[in-house]
């Protein structure tokens, strides 16, 4: 069997992803040619990406509906923006300030995700729900009711400008990085085989009670961090951001992406924060009022594009691999033409060239003829015999 | 060491005052093939559910290797040596092959979380070894070429193989089949009694399976047990107790 030339390349994908809106932007950013509206979406969309992947881990893989993703945001970014209030007048470096409030917030944010996780070990499906959303609920408004943290008017937050916009994208990327290598390892393999079939799991001697709360703690550590960058986008930090609403949105990026895939729920993120952004601040008149409405068209445009049966045609034809195809073989004709001086190529072997074959590619086209012995190991087979 | 690799004495449970197995005495040599058989609701897979753990047995016990490891967890009696496969298939379907077989092997490697997630040393030797040790294990079940297919994709004979091959990852001293031949057609049920002979005999295996199919059974067990209503019918070896009147009578009536 052929070994996938796209070996590497599912490995670095995602930072590949990140990183293409990061550094333009950011150069950008440098230059001076972007508006600060601009960098405030941009950290929207940054700790949009790192909610999204984290709700990935307890929905996508580990297979439970959480509802209460935007409360342990809500606890990171109260506790985290808290205590940089109170070190700013300290400690002299804005990005120590910065990285130990999201330390702050993310370990907060945890405790609570142990504490949710506990009962989650003995709920399922719509009954865990319920107890993450009332939890969601329950802790913003107690955290409204605290006049420390400035009540219903909000806690008011530094400013940190382009250094935050670069925390932020540095915390996408170890978001990323700690979830794709989790979910790489026998951990990961394990926690996936829970949401697959616990009894299953449990016969063959996976821990599920650990993993579980593994996944809850840091899922909800990754939240934390992302309100407290969210908390210093957006000051003051406001309660009724963290409302039920905002957790279905942070579900519906999971979910679009697809359960179970990071770069999904990283283009999905970025992709729902950007439509939402602009079209509550580019509407305006009676528009303004709709923008609601447009917005859950477009969203079930989208749903319907990736899974209408009836439109399986016209996704055929149009979708990014065919476009890569009809780039590459316009490529690969160049080279071939110019050289050597007119061998087209069949328009088959194209695809294999591509560098960029996504890893299904691979797995629908594996050879599963049973009279194709595995050539290079056979000989080992034998001597076992 | 033990001369039996399982031993239950009495071995029984009740769910209220339903008694659904009671006074169940198994003695499986090791290195044997071991059946259970009985009609429809006799009791068998409750046996099977308590030997690994599901239930928890309400009368008597049973060891392991000379082991008494009643009561325990599903994880802890995995981890004793007891390992299992389902009636109705229960791979994780979303998994590749492989990953199925990684799973099982888990509890084999000593990495830790946070060696996994910051790829130290560990991780890639581990990882390393548990890829060889499972591409071994599908070779044996002739799967390696199907590794990177979705486990829900494979036809269902194969399935049943994966399952196996799923709980020979974990390294059990004991192998329990639960109706391994179901809704397998005369050929793959063939192959599949090659396989669990071929299980026996190279891995040092001692499997105690459940199995409807007499053909299958006939051919394969050394000893069998016949469950009816929760109680020891007949055990013994194969021709005596598939001859014997009470089973015959158990299984076709009068």
């Amino acid at each position: 069997m052929k070994k996938p030339s796209n070996f590497k390349l599912k490995y670095i994908i995602n930072y590949i992803l990140v990183l293409a809106l990061f550094i333009p932007t950011a150069i950008m950013g440098f230059t001076g040619s972007i508006k600060g509206s601009s960098a405030l979406l941009l950290t929207q969309i940054a700790y949009s990406m790192v909610l999204a992947v984290s709700l990935n881990l307890v929905v996508g893989f580990l297979g439970e509906l959480s509802l209460g993703h935007a409360g342990f945001m809500c606890v990171g970014a109260y506790i985290g923006c808290f205590c940089a209030n109170y070190m700013h007048a300290v400690i002299p470096s804005k990005l120590a300030v910065l990285v130990i409030s999201m330390l702050i917030g993310g370990i907060s944010a945890a405790v609570f995700g142990l504490i949710i996780g506990l009962p989650c070990l003995r709920l399922k499906g719509d009954y865990l729900a319920i107890v993450t959303l009332a939890f969601g609920e329950i802790v913003r408004t107690v955290f409204m009711n605290q006049p420390v943290f400035g009540g219903a008017l909000g806690l008011t937050t530094q400013k940190y400008g382009k250094l935050l916009y670069i925390i932020a994208f540095v915390m996408v990327l170890f978001t990323v990085f700690v979830s794709q290598n989790l979910m790489r390892s026998k951990h990961g393999r394990a926690i996936q085989s829970i949401r697959d079939n616990e009894i299953a799991s449990r016969a063959m001697g996976v821990n599920v009670t650990y993993y579980k709360l593994i996944i809850f703690v840091i899922s909800a550590f990754f939240a934390g961090v992302a309100g407290v960058i969210y908390g210093h986008n957006t000051t003051p930090v406001d309660y009724s951001f963290f409302s039920f609403n905002y957790s279905i949105e942070i579900l519906v990026m999971v979910v679009l992406g697809g359960m179970g895939n990071i770069s999904g729920s990283i283009i999905s993120a970025a992709v729902l924060t950007f439509i939402n952004v602009k079209l509550q601040t580019q509407l305006s008149g009676d528009l303004a009022a709709l923008k609601q409405l447009i917005y859950a068209l477009i969203l079930i445009v989208m749903v319907m594009w990736n899974n209408a049966p009836a439109l399986r045609g016209i996704r055929e034809k149009v979708n990014i691999r065919s476009l890569i195809d009809f780039f590459t073989e316009k490529v690969l004709k160049k080279q071939e033409t110019a050289p050597e001086g007119g061998i087209d190529p069949p328009a088959s072997a194209s695809w294999d060239k591509i560098p960029t074959k996504i890893p299904m590619d691979a797995i629908l086209s594996t050879d599963i003829t049973p009279d194709n012995p595995y050539e290079a190991d056979a000989p080992k087979k034998e001597e076992k015999r | 060491m033990s001369e039996y690799i399982l031993e239950t004495k009495n071995l029984g449970i009740s769910f209220g005052g339903l008694k659904a197995v009671q006074d169940v005495n198994l003695k499986i040599k090791k290195n044997e093939l071991y059946g259970l058989i009985g009609p429809n609701g006799a009791g068998k897979t409750t046996v099977f559910n308590m030997l690994t753990g599901v239930y928890k047995p309400t009368t008597g016990s049973f060891m392991l290797d000379g082991e008494d490891i009643t009561g325990k967890t599903p994880i802890d009696i995995n981890k004793k040596g007891i390992a299992r496969t389902f009636q109705n298939i229960r791979l994780f379907s979303n998994m590749s092959v492989i990953d199925n077989v990684l799973v099982g092997m888990g509890n084999r490697s000593s990495c830790n979380l946070f060696e996994s997630i910051f790829r130290l040393p560990r991780y890639w030797s581990t990882e390393k070894e548990l890829r060889a040790g499972a591409r071994e294990l599908l070779r044996v079940f002739g799967l390696d070429e199907e590794r990177r297919t979705v486990a829900s994709n494979l036809p269902y004979g194969k399935q049943r193989k994966l399952e196996i091959a799923r709980a020979l990852a974990t390294n059990p001293k004991l192998l329990l089949l639960d109706e391994p031949a179901a809704g397998m057609n005369p050929q793959e049920t063939a192959e599949l009694t090659e396989t669990i002979r071929f299980v026996r005999d190279n891995f040092d295996m001692t499997v105690l399976l459940i199995e409807h199919d007499m053909s299958l059974v006939s051919k394969l067990c050394d000893e069998l047990t016949v469950l009816n209503f929760g109680t020891t019918l007949a055990h013994g070896k194969v021709e005596d107790v598939l001859n014997d009147p009470e089973v015959v009578r158990a299984y076709l009536g009068e």
